[in-house]
């Protein structure tokens, strides 16, 4: 699936970072819910939705996209799509994420710049709105 | 406002920055014989603008389009550079527009991300440009309400005149300005009225982030392009001897599939031209999948490589590079340098007489650290797009040092600088591994053979497992007290596969009678290179750990230790070069103590450890604040202090600084890269151990000193004393010292 939307359909802000699903640079939405592109063959999505970050919102204002502006959580940025796709599948199942919920959700997501405490605060402002 | 008035020759001005290419060049002087049209037609530029500086356009609808001559990193340079200017220019933030320039080392300068440079390089150069803008605003201004230019006031990107009443946009006067001769001498605003720089201004980039928008090398594409990839050895050491590429070629979508050479044999390489193999065999296809997957069918013979010889330049300095032949693994690593820590050292500062000092000693103190080789692994993979013909080159990508990217271009391809373009993307992480640039040159290479535009990808396995790594350092150092508990001698001797760690004119050294650095390198066909904060990203570790285990043994507080050897240093400093200011050193230690109440009462649930270091002009001082959590010692707080000199972007500068502390934990606990039979035996992120969410501290307080020293550069200085200051809060809290990284596996043969 990652390569399809990158080489196929030109939706490059799904990362690749490691291609065995240890990063979550790829992740995406199938279906509302967080899944790794890289390890999602296309066979099976069938008539799931997919959403990546150039359609979780029209202009980038999101909850979870605003969040991050405001926090200004990104360093190099790579990772922050990924970051954001798992933010916002999180905060739809558990609209108000306790730290170790955030930990839990958010932990297969590197961020080798470590903006950890930023996107936290993201996530927790997010879920304040 | 208050005014400094600086005052140099702006024609010499022009030349020094020429030579010493971190400066930037006005290109108003040139600019001033042409008419306005011709300007434009000479620049190449859209109409709608007039160019006042290299680095300055403002359109008549007062919109200010800086240019960021750094490439971005996530250092947040386009962020920051361009306050600066804005700052001088006194230009309205909200109208500022930023873009990255294209390379151009004549324009603009070095261009170079790393080092902890870009800041401090071009701090002088862009406030010149910016007042330089403002001055000759002032004075067109001036011209046309026909009174003095000392009356003219300017005011976010506004001119006025007081006593008329006049007022105009440096928009609409921006046409005038740029026929104006470049003002002799220009005065930069005094930190006092600053009103951009030291206010937080968000990441330029910010919503192009969030929204996913293609930013970085990986995502740049070109019409036609083809994809790269590079099947390299198995290990260091060997070399391609065959291959076929039948099954290969019956692959869907795959084009050709041939070796290149990335340099001549014989010829001399300069620095940052590193590379792990010379021949490369390179699959070409239609899409990323069908290389990954037309890669697999590849069958390769691969040979031993023969030790290699050859004569590095390094800033014109030549040195002949051995490249052993050989397959090494770690433990071998790890027994050689036992066995050279033994044998004679080159010295490389000696003061007094510490030989005598440490026979008469009372009582020597000796430890020995280790730490292993580390992959850079930026997120983003190295890559890079290249259009080779045989009359030009376009290159776009990821890079650091595109000045050097475009000598080693030149040599290679055969073309004219002019004929070369080289357009800088966003970098996804760099670290310093993408200062070497063997990947454009690759790129470069396959494009002319193929006669094709392509992008050059490596996978996370090629990443990691090619890299060019921080090298395998240890440390011995010695202590010798005298019956009082003095310090009188301090001796430290490094190695390193292959260079060692030593800064000999660091702190201690200045602050002890008897002094004796000592440094020695075991060649390795593993190739290495800058890696954030290099060497001292070991030293900071071993030595403040040391100094922690020296404060003990004297019955010191480590902190209070410190200040005494600073206040030594200050004082009566022992012998010459030393390269730390001792206030400044003293200045993050005592903030450092005073924002974590160090030794006050409600800090008992936490085993604290401090460290503190200085390098690339800045100084960094962190308490580490840690528990034991599920049974496992978890870094929960961290303080910082941090004098970098003036703080252009004070929360981004914290965010740096952050990210610094998170990187130091991860890489002191996890961080390493170890080899077997020449190959590297972690290749992903299953096997590679980087720092994550539920790891990483609940809180990192980050304090700045308050100063009016022109920046001193932040990139780097936070990362090194984050090692110390967690092992010494893994000794408050395992009750042992911790003497080789990575600290995870030790912790672990433990329990």
């Amino acid at each position: 699936m990652l390569w399809v939307l990158r080489d196929h359909l030109d939706l490059t802000g799904t990362k690749y970072g490691c291609g065995m699903a240890q990063c979550g640079a790829c992740t995406v939405h199938l279906d509302g819910t967080a899944v790794r592109s890289c390890q999602l063959p296309i066979s099976v999505v069938g008539n799931q939705a997919v959403t990546t970050i150039e359609g979780l919102s029209a202009n980038g204002d999101h909850p979870v996209q605003k969040a991050w502006l405001e926090q200004d959580v990104a360093q190099c940025g790579y990772c922050q799509a990924g970051q954001i796709m798992s933010a916002a599948s999180l905060l739809k199942t558990n609209p108000n994420p306790s730290d170790a919920d955030i930990d839990a959700a958010m932990s297969g997501n590197i961020c080798r710049c470590g903006t950890y405490l930023r996107i936290k605060e993201a996530i927790k402002s997010a879920a304040r709105k | 406002m208050e005014n400094t008035k600086t005052t140099y020759n702006r024609r010499s001005f022009l030349k020094a920055s020429l030579l010493s290419g971190g400066g930037m060049m006005l290109s108003i002087s040139w600019l001033s014989s042409f008419k306005p049209a011709d300007k434009v037609q000479a620049l190449n530029l859209p109409d709608q603008g007039v160019l006042l500086t290299g680095y300055i356009k403002i359109t008549p609808d007062n919109v200010v389009k800086l240019m960021c001559p750094n490439p971005e990193f996530g250092q947040n340079v386009m962020t920051s550079l361009p306050m600066i200017i804005a700052e001088e220019l006194d230009a309205d933030w909200q109208q500022v527009v930023v873009e990255i320039a294209p390379h151009d080392n004549v324009k603009f300068g070095s261009q170079f991300t790393g080092g902890s440079q870009s800041v401090r390089s071009y701090w002088k150069p862009l406030r010149t440009a910016g007042a330089s803008a403002r001055q000759m605003l002032r004075e067109a201004a001036a011209q046309s309400w026909q009174v003095p230019v000392e009356e003219i006031t300017t005011k976010a990107g506004k001119l006025y005149h007081e006593k008329s009443g006049k007022s105009a946009t440096y928009g609409e006067l921006a046409s005038k300005a740029a026929d104006l001769p470049i003002p002799k001498a220009v005065t930069f605003k005094s930190p006092k009225a600053f009103s951009i720089v030291r206010n937080s201004k968000k990441n330029v980039e910010g919503l192009k982030v969030v929204t996913g928008k293609p930013l970085f090398g990986l995502d740049y594409r070109q019409e036609g392009m083809l994809i790269a990839m590079i099947q390299h050895p198995p290990a260091f050491g060997m070399k391609l001897k065959s291959f076929d590429a039948s099954q290969t070629l019956k692959m869907p979508g795959i084009k050709d599939v041939f070796t290149i050479t990335l340099f001549e044999e014989g010829s001399e390489r300069g620095a940052f031209e590193t590379r792990s193999f010379n021949e490369a065999l390179v699959v070409v296809g239609k899409t990323t999948w069908e290389v990954m997957n037309a890669r697999k069918k590849l069958k390769v013979q691969w040979e031993p490589a023969p030790e290699l010889r050859e004569t590095m330049n390094a800033f014109g300095r030549k040195v002949e590079e051995i490249t052993p032949a050989g397959l090494e693994s770690s433990t071998s690593h790890l027994q050689k340098m036992k066995e050279w820590a033994q044998k004679p050292a080159t010295q490389l500062r000696k003061d007094g007489d510490p030989d005598t000092a440490f026979k008469n000693a009372a009582q020597i103190i000796e430890r020995t650290y280790t730490a292993p080789f580390l992959a850079h692994n930026t997120m983003e993979p190295m890559n890079f797009f290249a259009h080779v013909t045989d009359e030009k080159a376009l290159l776009a990508g990821p890079l650091q040092a595109p000045g050097v990217a475009e000598q080693t271009l030149v040599k290679r391809l055969g073309l004219p600088a002019d004929k070369i373009e080289i357009q800088m993307t966003r970098m996804g992480g760099g670290f310093g591994r993408r200062a070497y640039s063997h990947y454009l040159v690759e790129a470069a290479l396959i494009s002319r053979k193929a006669k094709a535009p392509i992008k050059l990808m490596y996978t996370r396995e090629d990443d990691m497992t090619y890299g060019i790594y921080r090298p395998m350092y240890t440390a011995t150092y010695r202590a010798a007290l005298d019956a009082n508990k003095n310090l009188i001698a301090f001796h430290v001797k490094g190695g390193g596969i292959p260079e060692h760690p030593i800064h000999a004119n660091r702190f201690p050294a200045g602050a002890v009678d008897n002094y004796l650095a000592e440094g020695w390198q075991i060649p390795s066909n593993i190739t290495i290179g800058a890696f954030r904060a290099p060497r001292s990203n070991f030293n900071a570790a071993a030595e403040q750990s040391f100094l922690d285990e020296l404060a003990e043994a004297m019955g010191k507080d480590p902190i209070e230790f410190r200040l005494e050897l600073l206040k030594r240093a200050k004082e009566a400093p022992v012998g010459k070069n030393n390269e730390y200011d001792p206030d400044r050193y003293a200045g993050v230690l005592n903030l450092v103590r005073d924002k974590s109440g160090w030794n006050k009462p409600g800090n008992e649930t936490y085993n604290r450890g401090v460290a503190a270091y200085f390098c690339h002009n800045s100084y960094a001082a962190h308490v580490v604040d840690m528990i034991t959590r599920n049974g496992v010692p978890y870094v929960e707080r961290v303080f910082s202090a941090m004098d970098c000199g003036i703080v252009i972007n004070p929360e981004s500068a914290k965010n740096m600084v952050q990210g610094a502390v998170v990187d130091g934990i991860g890489n002191a606990f996890y961080g390493a890269l170890t080899h077997k039979a020449g190959a590297a035996e972690q290749s992903n992120f299953h096997n590679y151990r980087i720092i994550r969410h539920n790891e990483a501290p609940k809180q990192i307080e980050v304090h700045f000193v308050e100063n009016d020293i022109d920046p001193t550069g932040l990139g780097e200085p936070p990362f090194p004393p984050v090692f110390g200051a967690v092992a010494n809060a893994l000794y408050k809290t395992t009750g042992k010292r911790h003497y080789n990284q990575p600290f995870k596996p030790d912790l672990e043969k433990r329990i």
